[in-house]
C-alpha cells in the first residue's frame, strides 16, 4: 500500500535527520568569544536577571528587584558607569524552571544582554547554567546560596553572591552546638540544594543531636503535618533552612499547634520586616490576627549584609539615602538591601571592568578579589574559587523586631575547614565612591 | 426527543471515488507543506522568536491530544500536564543515563511512557463520567509531580533535572534553537498526520459517536469502554510527545514546570481554539504562547504597580476567553468557519446578483 509506504518514508526522514549520534553526548559547543562586548553601547549597558514576582517565591523576594533598580536609578542619575546608563531588565519567572529557561533566552537573544545579574532561585537557575556558559554570557551574583555557583572550572562565567549552604548551616549548626547543647533539634528545610546543602553544613556538627528532618516543597503551602511531626518527635531546636513564605507558614503552622521550639533560620528567611509583613498577610487570609512581635521575638537568624535597623552602619545609611529618594514608598527590609547591595556589587565590577567593558573584562574583574562589597564577611570570589559571601553571624528576633548580633562575623568554607571569627575592615561608601552624588 | 431533520449523507463507493488518493498521503503532504512554512518562518524570524515557534508545536499537540479527547470523545481530563510530565522525565533520563540513545528514540520512549500512562489512567476513567473524571485527572495533576520529591535522588527533588539535549551534528552550520525548532515541528506534523488520520476514520467516528450517546453507541456495536480507553491513550502519547519535546527543547524537567495550571491552561486552549477541532488546536497553542507575551509586553509598557502587573496577563487571557466563548461558542476555528461561510455566501449573492 502506498501510503503505509509514504509514511515510512517519512519516518525514516526524521530518523536520518536525528540519528547524529546519542541526544546525551557532547559534540562540544563552542564558547564565544569572550571579548564580546553584547549589549554595551556608547551611553548603555543592558543587564537582565530573571525573578519570581508572582508564584511561591513571590511574597518577599518579589522585592529584591525593587532595591535594585533603585541603585541602578541611583547611578544612572550619577552619570552613569563610565558614562554609560545601566538598563536593568526584569523578567518574571513565577519560580517555574521551564518560564525561567524561556525569559533567559529571551533576555539572551531578543534583548541581547551584557550579562544577567542576580538570577534568582535554585531549581530555576540551575536549569540556565549551562546555557549561559555555552553562550558565553557573565551569570553574575546568583540570588541562592547553592554551591552549584561556585564552580569555575565548569561554569566559568557563573558567581554566586550569597553565602552558600553549607557555610551557613555550618555556622548554625556550631552555634546550636555550643549554645543548646543535648537538646534535640529538627531540620525542616526545602526539598533541593536548599535542603541538602545545609545539612551538609549542620550535620558537621549536630547529627548526634538531630531527631527528625522534614522537607516541605515550594508548590504546596500546607506545612502543618511537618510541623506535627517535628512536635511529636520532640524538637526543641527546629532548623528552618526555608524561603520566606515559608518561613512564616512555619511558625504559623507552629503556633496553630501550639508548638513553641527554638527556630534557627537561614539568611535566605530570616528578614524580619519580611516576616511580619508575611505573618500578617497570611494570618489575615486565614481569618486571624497576630502580633507578629510576638511570633518572632526570640528567633534566631543568620545573614551576612548588615540589618537595616542598624542605622549607624554607613553602608544602611547610604542605602537608606537611595530608598528615601526613589522608592520612598517601599518599607526598607533586608530584602530590598540584597537587592541594592547585590546591584551595588555589579556595580563596582563594571567600573573595574574599565572604560571599554567586555564580557570577558567584568568576569576578570568578579574574580581579582577586589570587590568590597557592603556586607560583614568578604566575598571568596578568586580565580579559583566563585563563591560569594563566606561566612555569616548570628543575630536574634527582639519583641520589637529589631535585632540584636549574638554571635559576631565568622567566616569558613564549604567543606570541613574551621569556623574563623572574621575581623577584617570594610570599605565605606566613600572610599569605594562608585557615584558621584 | 428532537428529531434529526437532516440524514447523514451516505457514501457511496463509485469507481471515481476510489481513484481519489489515500488521506494518509494527502495528510502527509500537507504535513510536509506545513513543515516547508515553519522552516521559512524559522528563516525570516529572529532566534528568540524561533523559540515562540517551537514552543507553540509542542503546546500544539499536546492541545490536539487534548481536543482528541475532550472534543471528540466528550471526556473531561483537567489532568493532562501529568502526561507531559512524564514525557518530559523520561526525556531527560534517557538523556542523562543513557547518553548513547538517539533523540528520536528518547522522543519515542517518551510517547510510549505517556501512553502507558494514559493506558492506566484511561482504564480508570472508562468507569467515571464528566465531573468524576475530571476530578480523577485533577488528582493526577496535583499527585504525580509529587512523585519528585518521594526519589529525591533519582528525579532531582523540587530542583528537578537539568540536561544538555546534542541533536545537531557538530558545525551544522544553523542555530542551535532553529534546528530545534524544526525537530520539534517535525516530530509534531508527524503525530499529527497519525491523529488526524484516527480522528478523520472507523475510529474517530467511534469517538464522536461514544461521545454524542453512549447508549447508542453501544447498540450499534461499539465497545464503549475501549473506545474512550483508546481516546486516552491516543491523547497521553500526544501529552508524552509533547512533554519530551518540551525538554528537548528547554533541557529542564523540574516539578514546578507541571503545576495543575498548566493542565487548566491547556484545557483552556482547547475551548478557546474550538472544541473538536483539530486547527482550533492550532489557534489555541499560539493563544497559550501569544496572548500571555502580549500581555506582559502590554503590562510592562504602561508601567502598572506590580500587583496588577503580575495579574494582568492572566486577565486578559480570561476576558478574552469569554469574549471569545460568547462571540463564537465554537471557539476561534469556529469563528474563522462562520467567516467563511459568511464569505461565501456574500459572494455567491454578488455573483447572483452580477448574472441577473
Amino acid at each position: 500500500m502506498r501510503s503505509t509506504e509514504l509514511g515510512a518514508g517519512f519516518f525514516a526522514l526524521v530518523l536520518a535527520l536525528t540519528a547524529c549520534g546519542g541526544a546525551g553526548e557532547s559534540d562540544g559547543g563552542g564558547q564565544q568569544a569572550a571579548d564580546s562586548a553584547v549589549g554595551v553601547t556608547k551611553d548603555a549597558v543592558v543587564i537582565g536577571t530573571h525573578q519570581p514576582l508572582t508564584g511561591p517565591a513571590a511574597p518577599g523576594y518579589s522585592k529584591i528587584s525593587v532595591g535594585a533598580r533603585a541603585v541602578y536609578q541611583a547611578i544612572n542619575d550619577g552619570g552613569g558607569i563610565n558614562g554609560r546608563k545601566i538598563d536593568y531588565r526584569v523578567e518574571d519567572d513565577g519560580y517555574n524552571p521551564t518560564k525561567t529557561v524561556e525569559v533567559v533566552k529571551k533576555l539572551v537573544l531578543q534583548d541581547k544582554v551584557f550579562a544577567i545579574v542576580g538570577g534568582l532561585g535554585t531549581p530555576t537557575h540551575s536549569k540556565v547554567v549551562d546555557y549561559l556558559n555555552a553562550e558565553g554570557v557573565p551569570d553574575l551574583l546568583v540570588s541562592s546560596g547553592a554551591l552549584a555557583w561556585d564552580n569555575p572550572q565548569k561554569a566559568p562565567m557563573t558567581f554566586g553572591y550569597q553565602v552558600d549552604y553549607t557555610r551557613e548551616g555550618k555556622i548554625q549548626g556550631k552555634y546550636i552546638k555550643d549554645t543548646f547543647a543535648g537538646k534535640k533539634v529538627g531540620y525542616f528545610t526545602q526539598n533541593d540544594d536548599v535542603g541538602r546543602d545545609t545539612q551538609a553544613g549542620l550535620d558537621q556538627f549536630v547529627k548526634d543531636q538531630a531527631v527528625v528532618r522534614q522537607g516541605y516543597d515550594s508548590a504546596n503551602t500546607d506545612v502543618t503535618p511537618q510541623l506535627s511531626a517535628l512536635k511529636s518527635a520532640g524538637a526543641e531546636v527546629v532548623v528552618c533552612a526555608c524561603i520566606p513564605a515559608f518561613t512564616a507558614l512555619a511558625i504559623l503552622a507552629a503556633a496553630k499547634i501550639g508548638y513553641h521550639p527554638q527556630f534557627v533560620v537561614s539568611s535566605i528567611g530570616a528578614d524580619p520586616a519580611t516576616l511580619s509583613g508575611l505573618l500578617q498577610d497570611f494570618a489575615k487570609r486565614g481569618g486571624a490576627s497576630v502580633s507578629s512581635g510576638q511570633l518572632l521575638a526570640g528567633l534566631i537568624g543568620t545573614g551576612y549584609l548588615p540589618d537595616v535597623a542598624q542605622t549607624s552602619d554607613p553602608w544602611v545609611a547610604y542605602f537608606k539615602g537611595i530608598h528615601d529618594k526613589y522608592i520612598a514608598k517601599e518599607p526598607f527590609t533586608n530584602t530590598v538591601l540584597f537587592g541594592m547591595v547585590q546591584a551595588y556589587t555589579f556595580g563596582q565590577a563594571l567600573k573595574a571592568a574599565g572604560p571599554d567593558p567586555t564580557r570577558q573584562k567584568v568576569v576578570d574583574a568578579m574574580s581579582s578579589g577586589a570587590l568590597k562589597g557592603p556586607g560583614l564577611t568578604p566575598f571568596g570570589f578568586s580565580k579559583e574559587s566563585h563563591a560569594g559571601y563566606t561566612g555569616a553571624y548570628v543575630f536574634k528576633i527582639n519583641p520589637d523586631t529589631s535585632t540584636t548580633v549574638i554571635q559576631p562575623p565568622a567566616v569558613t568554607d564549604r567543606g570541613t575547614g574551621a569556623i574563623t571569627p572574621y575581623s577584617g575592615e570594610r570599605a565605606t561608601p566613600e572610599q569605594v565612591n562608585l557615584v558621584s552624588k | 426527543m428532537s428529531v434529526r431533520t437532516e440524514l447523514p449523507e451516505t457514501r457511496v463507493e463509485t469507481p471515481k471515488r476510489r481513484r481519489t488518493p489515500p488521506p494518509l498521503l494527502v495528510h502527509a503532504l500537507a504535513a510536509l507543506g506545513a513543515l516547508a512554512v515553519i522552516v521559512l518562518l524559522t528563516l525570516v524570524t529572529d532566534e528568540f522568536t524561533n523559540l515562540r515557534i517551537a514552543t507553540i508545536g509542542y503546546y500544539l499537540i499536546a492541545v490536539a491530544g487534548l481536543t482528541l479527547l475532550t472534543g471528540l470523545t466528550g471526556q473531561v481530563s483537567l489532568g493532562h500536564g501529568a502526561f507531559m510530565f512524564i514525557g518530559a522525565y523520561t526525556v531527560a533520563l534517557l538523556v542523562r543515563r543513557v547518553p548513547t540513545f538517539p533523540l528520536w528514540a528518547d522522543l519515542l520512549l517518551a510517547s510510549a511512557a505517556g501512553g502507558l500512562a494514559g493506558l492506566l489512567a484511561g482504564a480508570a476513567a472508562a468507569r467515571l463520567r464528566g465531573p468524576y473524571l475530571a476530578g480523577a485527572t485533577l488528582a493526577l495533576a496535583v499527585g504525580l509531580p509529587a512523585l519528585t520529591r518521594k526519589f529525591p535522588d533519582f528525579l532531582g527533588g523540587s530542583n528537578g533535572l537539568s540536561f544538555t539535549v546534542h541533536s545537531r551534528r557538530a558545525g551544522a552550520g544553523v542555530p542551535e534553537l532553529r534546528w530545534q525548532t524544526w525537530i520539534v515541528w517535525l516530530s509534531v506534523l508527524l503525530a499529527l498526520v497519525l491523529v488526524v488520520n484516527i480522528v478523520r476514520g472507523r475510529l474517530g467516528r467511534n469517538f464522536r459517536a461514544v461521545r454524542d450517546d453512549e447508549v447508542a453507541a453501544a447498540l450499534s456495536g461499539i465497545a464503549v469502554g475501549r473506545t474512550k480507553i483508546l481516546a486516552f491513550l491516543v491523547s497521553a502519547v500526544c501529552g508524552g510527545l509533547a512533554g519530551g519535546l518540551q525538554a528537548f527543547l528547554l533541557g529542564t524537567a523540574a516539578p514546578g514546570s507541571f503545576t495543575p495550571a498548566l493542565s487548566l491552561s491547556l484545557l483552556a486552549a482547547v475551548v478557546l481554539g474550538g472544541l473538536g477541532s483539530l486547527w482550533g488546536a492550532l489557534w489555541g497553542a499560539v493563544a497559550l504562547v501569544y496572548f500571555q507575551a502580549w500581555s506582559e509586553d502590554l503590562a510592562d509598557a504602561l508601567h502598572l504597580n506590580t500587583d496588577v502587573a503580575n495579574n494582568l496577563p492572566l486577565a486578559v487571557y480570561g476576558v478574552i476567553l469569554i469574549v471569545v466563548v460568547l462571540a463564537f461558542p465554537r471557539g476561534i476555528q469556529g469563528g474563522f468557519h462562520r467567516l467563511g461561510v459568511l464569505l461565501r455566501r456574500s459572494a455567491k449573492q454578488k455573483e447572483n446578483h452580477e448574472k441577473h
